[in-house]
């Protein structure tokens, strides 16, 4: 079973938890080479019917993954695939590829690539990022096409179960995979947020994106483990690194039974203190998920997606929608919806570039300097406010001058819905990020201009630390345990609670389970995590008192290093809650 | 021949949905229909030219009919693109 090669291990990020083991399908996605062969006007009408028998093959193909796609996960991701097979159906498009084959007397697949890209240059051009990924779509089906004038054999059709290892996945690979027997994807490129890992979670699919060069180490065939929890892929794995991951899945399966037991029960101290665990999503279509795990509503609803999927910005009644169909869902929970938080290392809908993007322009900034844009945003999320429980939060506040003209224009968009008698909640909660520095030491002026604080921790300590995570250089130097993120933390629950405000956090910490024992010990109200990590963050406050955590925190506040910090939760965390796997 | 100027004016702009309602309307009628946009003309009657223009909210069109029945095709096209495609 095992490789005499030697073994490789690649790190990349845990996009979709599980552990398989077996052989590698390397799907590589080149563009399928063009003969640009010359034909008699005889063979330009065989090319011709091959042109169309492969429209037509292509359109079948396509309703399948559509169909497949919309019971899986839903039609809003399906309308991807309804505009591929709209580019099938247009006939203007494919009497220009006929008059060109017998004209130019070319190949078939030699007049569709021209006549395609020619289209998909115009869009590449185009500054809105919206067109450029629709030029994505249009290269798919162009693909497509070419590989069915070609008779290729269809990615899709290989024989035992494997493990696909690929450069990016993009939605209709990940689906049509998923009909066959997938034991896993690994992946060159994408995040946690890609469409490939939304889908591979949604149908349960381990898998491991971001590991730069899976597809240069792994051969067609290669025996191959892939560690959804870890984040990594072993290659040519040896017999004792094979076992030791089987134990691992094993413990992890058990582990999982154990936690469905308590996915309905509320996040308990044993000393009886409860602490909100709720989710963070981006996206309708992950509720489900989020719920299967047991979260009580979501502290941290990005609204980024609608934004970026829609061409320019989204309207007031599209938003209003997407926002009510999300708190309907979460019902009787809350649901904290961020207003727009695009810039820094997100995509901003008009061309704008920094010199220093993460310090420039985004967050409640742009909000701020687009009103009608703001406005609009928080119109959408008021009237959804009418359906359930609702707060509205701002990101990258840094001052209270940005708060006051926030809730200005709340206090505008409120009066606007009144006249219309059109309703919402009236009590609707307003809350701020802290994730800026200046907003970290002013916590306690900002927790008495409005009803919550949440914690962003990412940001937080990119700015606190000044390190940028992106950059390989430094990046070693972000670190969470490092004593004045802890201690600002530390200062801004304190200040929140000094005014009667609760307070949350939504960043990544608040999912690593490392850091759980103290933030509890912190007196944090909420925690607001990733779906997948939910159950884990869950049996941790169930296995504890408060008490003692309280106390790990005033310890580990008198501590200096993040070294020294680490290693006191690890072991304090390993001795209370045995059962745990850690990383 | 028949040319109207119209402006798109629902928020989206024309992407992937208003531009298919758009050339389903207009593969109703046998006349020619050109969009011009900026200097740049497509076959109003082909989805992937339509979709090509990244037609944003504010943007002007010139339409251009050609054919026996380009009077009603005027009418038709020009007063979907301007009721903003019967979006809310």
């Amino acid at each position: 079973m095992t490789d005499e090669r030697n073994e490789i291990t690649l790190h990349g990020i845990a996009a979709s938890p599980g552990i398989v083991y077996g052989r590698a399908y390397v799907f590589t996605k080149h563009t399928p080479r063009i003969e640009e062969r010359a034909v008699t006007a005889d063979e330009a009408e065989q090319e011709i019917a091959r042109m169309e028998g492969a429209v037509e093959r292509s359109e079948k193909e396509l309703q399948k993954i559509l169909r497949f796609t919309e019971e899986k996960v839903g039609s809003q991701k399906a309308k991807i695939f309804e505009a591929q097979i709209m580019i099938l159906m247009d006939t203007v498009l494919f009497d220009a590829v006929r008059r060109r084959i017998r004209k130019e007397l070319k190949s078939a697949e030699s007049i569709v690539h021209k006549e395609i890209s020619k289209y998909q240059q115009m869009m590449l051009k185009s500054p809105d990022e919206y067109m450029r990924e629709r030029a994505h779509d249009v290269e798919d089906v162009k693909n497509r096409l070419i590989r069915n004038i070609q008779q290729d054999r269809l990615i899709s059709r290989f024989d035992s179960k494997s493990i696909v290892i690929s450069e990016l996945l993009t939605p209709a690979d990940t689906v049509l995979f998923s009909r066959n027997d997938v034991l896993a994807y690994a992946t060159d490129m994408g995040g946690t947020t890609s469409h490939a890992a939304l889908l591979s979670r949604s149908l349960k699919i381990p898998s491991v994106v971001g590991l730069k060069e899976v597809t240069k180490h792994v051969q067609q065939g290669d025996w191959v483990l892939v560690d959804g929890y870890a984040g990594t892929v072993v290659v040519h794995p040896t017999r004792e690194t094979v076992s030791r991951l089987n134990k691992k899945k094993r413990e992890h399966r058990q582990f999982e039974e154990r936690l469905v037991q308590i996915r309905d029960l509320s996040a308990q101290t044993t000393d009886g203190k409860d602490v909100r665990l709720s989710g963070n999503i981006e996206f309708s279509q992950e509720f489900r998920y989020l719920s299967q795990q047991g979260a009580h509503g979501i502290g941290l609803y990005r609204t980024e997606g609608i934004f970026l999927r829609s061409d320019g910005y989204p309207s007031e009644q599209a938003q209003y929608q997407e926002y009510k169909t999300i708190v309907e869902k979460a019902k009787p929970y809350k649901v904290v919806m961020r207003t727009l938080d695009i810039g820094g290392d997100k995509v901003v809908a008009e061309t704008h570039e920094e010199e220093n993007p993460f310090l420039g322009w985004r967050g409640i900034r742009i909000s701020l300097d687009k009103p009608e844009v703001f406005r609009t945003q928080l119109r959408a999320m008021l009237r959804a406010s009418a359906h359930g429980d609702v707060g509205i939060m701002l990101p990258m506040i840094s001052g209270i001058k940005e708060i006051r003209r926030a809730k200005e224009h709340i206090a505008a968009a409120k009066e606007e819905l009144r006249a219309e008698g059109t309703p919402f909640d009236e009590t609707v909660k307003l809350g701020v990020m802290i994730e800026v520095p200046a907003a970290a030491v002013l916590a306690g002026d900002i927790a008495q201009e409005v009803d919550f604080l949440s914690i962003g921790t990412n940001d937080l300590i990119q700015y606190l630390i000044a390190v940028d995570r992106g950059n390989e250089t430094v990046s070693s130097l972000y670190q969470e345990f490092h004593p004045a993120v802890i201690k600002t933390i530390h200062h801004i629950i304190k200040e929140g609670h000094r005014h009667g405000r609760p307070v949350s956090m939504c960043g990544e910490m608040a999912g690593d389970p490392v850091a759980t024992l103290l933030l509890l010990g912190l007196g944090l109200d909420e925690f607001s995590v990733a779906p997948v990590v939910l159950p884990e963050i869950k049996k941790i406050i169930r296995s504890v008192s408060y008490r003692e955590t309280e106390e790990i925190a005033r310890h580990v506040l008198e501590m200096k290093t993040e070294e020294d910090i680490k290693d006191f939760l690890r072991v304090n965390l390993h001795s209370m809650v045995p059962e745990l796997l850690l990383e | 021949m028949i040319e109207r100027e119209v402006t798109i004016t629902n928020r989206a702009g024309l992407h992937t949905r208003p531009a298919a309602a758009l050339v389903k309307l207009a593969a109703k009628y046998r006349c020619e229909f050109v969009i011009v946009k900026d200097g740049y003309e497509i076959n109003g009657k082909s989805i992937i030219g339509v979709m090509t223009l990244a037609a944003e909210q504010g943007s002007t069109l010139l339409l251009r009919f050609d054919g026996e029945d380009e009077g009603p095709a005027a009418a038709e096209v020009a007063g979907l693109i301007e009721r903003g495609f019967d979006e809310v």
